[in-house]
């Protein structure tokens, strides 16, 4: 867990990697200072306008944290209810910060937040935990954000250890939360990319490095969030798009270019001219005869970009079906999967929802829960049902096949999404194993 | 608009990531088409939905958006402005479809507190009742995150009742790109494919693109009054008041709206690049600098998206 950044990883804050925008998160507990920190980087980095900060001043002092809270039931309550989406640029580099809530009951905004992000920031709390103990343990929520973005596969994970102004030795408190982070991360598999000690409430290390202070001669936070790359895409596995709009031409005089533009996302893989592919579901092939970019210029595409895909002969092809590569895996009827469950109403064996995968709705049928894990630990317990906010493992029986892959392999194919049949809630958000 | 950033930024700004932002909106736009049986995108002809009909023509090829343009007309509008919404929708051959809310006072439907009341508000109750007529399912908005508190917290598909209200404590979690479009009879969407744009960024990507705006979003020479720090535009509908000097300013609209709330900004900047140079050191927000209306309360605007405002 080296903290430092170096100046050639500064410099690559110009290459390609690094030109898109940087998502990431701030989680941690409620009252850790999620808010505040949001406030500094955005006060610091003069991202803030006069009469937002006006609208801020209470009593002669500036309360950071309401620059983000801001519908009427976060300041009623004094929590944040849900994600709230900032926006900052320095020179380098523009960020976009979901702000997602701390509490508990709203684990799910938390998780609406982590499915998108590029990077989470954890804050640590310093004054909450027995900072002086070489042993000292982290708190539950620490613990439980931190494996929440990691099952997510939220591409790098930053931990902030707050209120470090707050504590009589912040050299000795930092150490020990630092060494407390380091043995729970290996246990977990976690790999950090920094930690630094921070006060949001006094500016140190957020904005500017604070050098020495905490015994720490780092980056600081904003220099690593600037150094951290945009999600990688999944280039390397097989090909493979779910088809989002299907062009037809039927008014056109140009015929010349075959009948039908099949615009999506490109899931992995990347496709060019030539490429053979299987059509899922009806499992008809054709081959590739020309990619379109975003604004129509024919080029290759790789994952993570909008492909306009024109085939060499007419097939059944509608909005929701799969072009894959041949040596793609096989749609499967049957999905076991980690799943965090959202909806008030709990998740019930023998159930069916309505689940999307890319831009499919098919039915799905939970067959059993196999195990409820506990949020803190991720250990496994056994369950007959999910409540709001609990994370599980279950099995699901699909009305028609599916062209899934593990999540650790692709996101993109690896996760669906299951929505109540009668409220139309979106209850569960699951990862394909 | 004091300067607070260093001149040195503008020729350092990048704006690579315009291309990220672009994919985003083109990809929900797209969504919008394939997900719902009645979707329709607000068209204003105001900065915000001219760079969204950008994305919908670059999604679609010109000629071809699969859905019709909507404007709520409150009878108080920029004539510059409405013009520009008709030559564009023409010029693109898109079908334009204006609901007034000087209609919805003739039946009875908005009824103002005094003649001179803002309309503002009103087209909330217009706006439902063309979703009603045309029973649209989803309503493409040109709304960006960073304009306010409210909308900072709102989803890009923003699941709306059938009484149009916003329910921030129920909102669907948006998980990956899976956009959960189910809907029951009489509900629909917001969508907002520029969420994540800044008032930069739509301001690049009119320079990048060259796209035409409405005259007075540029300088122009214009009559106001001074009033509460705001310059309040000399028009038929907002006269000066006793006592107030009228003078001639050197301005342009930072975002145009209903006359009777909407300022401009003393400015020089006759085109996008100035534009764009200006926002980077603007320090006070596009509402903060233009809108009457929103200095009620910090929940204003979250109280009106409840009753179903855009």
């Amino acid at each position: 867990m080296n903290a430092s950044v170096s100046p050639a990883v500064l410099a690559a804050v110009q290459d390609e990697e690094h030109a898109a925008a940087l998502r990431f998160i701030t989680c941690g507990s409620v009252d850790d200072g999620k808010s505040t920190l949001i406030g500094r980087l955005l006060v610091d980095s003069q991202a803030v306008l006069q009469d937002q900060l006006a609208g801020v001043q209470r009593a002669g002092a500036t309360d950071l944290a309401l620059l983000t809270d801001g519908l009427s039931a976060e300041r009623e309550q004094g929590i944040t209810i849900d994600v709230a989406y900032r926006y900052f640029a320095t020179a380098g580099r523009k960020f976009i910060i979901g702000d997602a809530p701390g509490h508990e009951q709203y684990t799910r905004n938390m998780v609406t937040a982590a499915s998108s992000a590029d990077a989470a920031v954890v804050l640590v709390d310093a004054t909450k935990l027995r900072w002086a103990d070489a042993g000292l343990a982290l708190l539950p929520q620490t613990r439980r954000h931190s494996l929440l973005v990691h099952l997510l596969r939220v591409p790098s994970v930053v931990f902030a250890i707050n209120k470090l102004d707050a504590v009589e030795q912040p050299e000795l408190a930092f150490r020990n939360i630092a060494g407390a982070l380091a043995t729970f991360c290996e246990a977990a598999g976690i790999t950090a990319r920094a930690v630094v000690p921070i006060s949001a409430l006094e500016g140190f290390n957020v904005v500017q490095p604070t050098p020495g202070w905490a015994g720490y001669t780092g980056a600081s936070l904003l220099q690593v969030l600037e150094s951290l790359p945009a999600a990688a895409a999944e280039t390397a596995q097989a090909f493979a798009l779910p088809v989002q709009w299907v062009e037809k031409f039927s008014g056109s005089a140009d015929t010349s270019q075959g009948r039908r533009v099949f615009w999506g996302r490109v899931a992995t893989g990347t496709v060019k001219p030539g490429q053979p592919v299987r059509v899922m579901p009806s499992g008809q092939t054709a081959v590739v005869a020309q990619v379109l970019d975003t604004v129509r210029r024919p080029r290759d595409v790789a994952a993570g970009h909008s492909a306009g895909i024109v085939l060499d002969r007419e097939v059944d092809v509608s909005r929701g079906d799969w072009l894959l590569a041949p040596e793609a895996p096989e749609a499967v009827r049957e999905v076991s999967g980690t799943i965090a469950w959202l909806d008030d109403e709990p998740l019930v064996a023998g159930r069916a929802y309505w689940a999307l995968h890319g831009h499919r709705w098919v039915k799905a049928k939970v067959r059993r829960v196999v195990h409820r894990l506990d949020i803190h630990t991720l250990a496994e317990e056994d369950a007959t049902q999910l409540e709001r906010n609990a994370i599980g493992h279950v099995e699901l029986v699909l009305q028609e096949p599916l062209a899934t892959r593990p999540y650790t392999q692709a996101r993109r194919p690896g996760s669906l999404v299951l929505v109540d049949t009668a409220s139309h809630r979106t209850a569960g958000a699951v990862l394909v194993r | 608009m004091n300067a607070r950033v260093e001149p040195q930024l503008l020729s350092q700004l990048s704006n690579r990531h315009l291309d990220a932002l672009e994919e985003e909106a083109i990809f929900v736009l797209r969504e919008v088409a394939g997900a719902f049986e009645r979707p329709t995108l607000l068209f204003s002809g105001g900065k915000d939905s001219l760079v969204l009909l950008k994305c919908a023509e670059k999604a679609f090829g010109a000629g071809r958006i699969p859905y019709p343009l909507l404007m709520i007309d409150t009878g108080h509008n920029f004539p510059e402005v409405t013009d520009f919404r008709d030559y564009r929708a023409k010029q693109l051959g898109a079908e334009l479809v204006v609901r007034s809310v000087e209609d919805s006072m003739q039946r009875g439907t908005v009824r103002l507190a005094h003649p001179g009341e803002s309309r503002n508000v009103h087209q909330s109750v217009t706006l439902l009742e063309a979703i009603e007529e045309f029973r649209f399912d989803a309503l493409i908005g040109g709304a960006r995150r960073d304009e306010e508190k409210a909308r900072a917290k709102e989803r890009i598909f923003s699941h709306r009742d059938s009484f149009g209200q916003w329910q921030p404590k129920a909102q669907r979690p948006e998980l990956w790109t899976l956009f959960n479009t189910r809907i029951h009879p009489g509900e629909h969407f917001r969508v907002f494919p520029i969420s994540n744009w800044t008032e930069l960024d739509v301001w690049q990507y009119i320079e990048r693109e060259q796209i035409e705006l409405p005259s007075i979003y540029y300088a122009h020479q214009r009559e106001v009054v001074e009033r509460k720090g705001l310059l309040v535009p000399v028009t038929q509908l907002t006269p000066p008041r006793e006592g107030e000097q009228v003078v001639t300013r050197t301005v342009r609209f930072r975002t145009v709206g209903d006359i009777t709330c909407t300022c401009p900004v003393a400015s020089p900047a006759a085109n996008a690049t100035e534009v764009v140079a200006e926002t980077i050191t603007a320090d006070v927000s596009e509402r903060g600098a233009t809108r009457m209306d929103d200095k009620t309360s910090d929940a204003s605007m979250e109280k009106r998206k409840k009753d179903g405002y855009f």
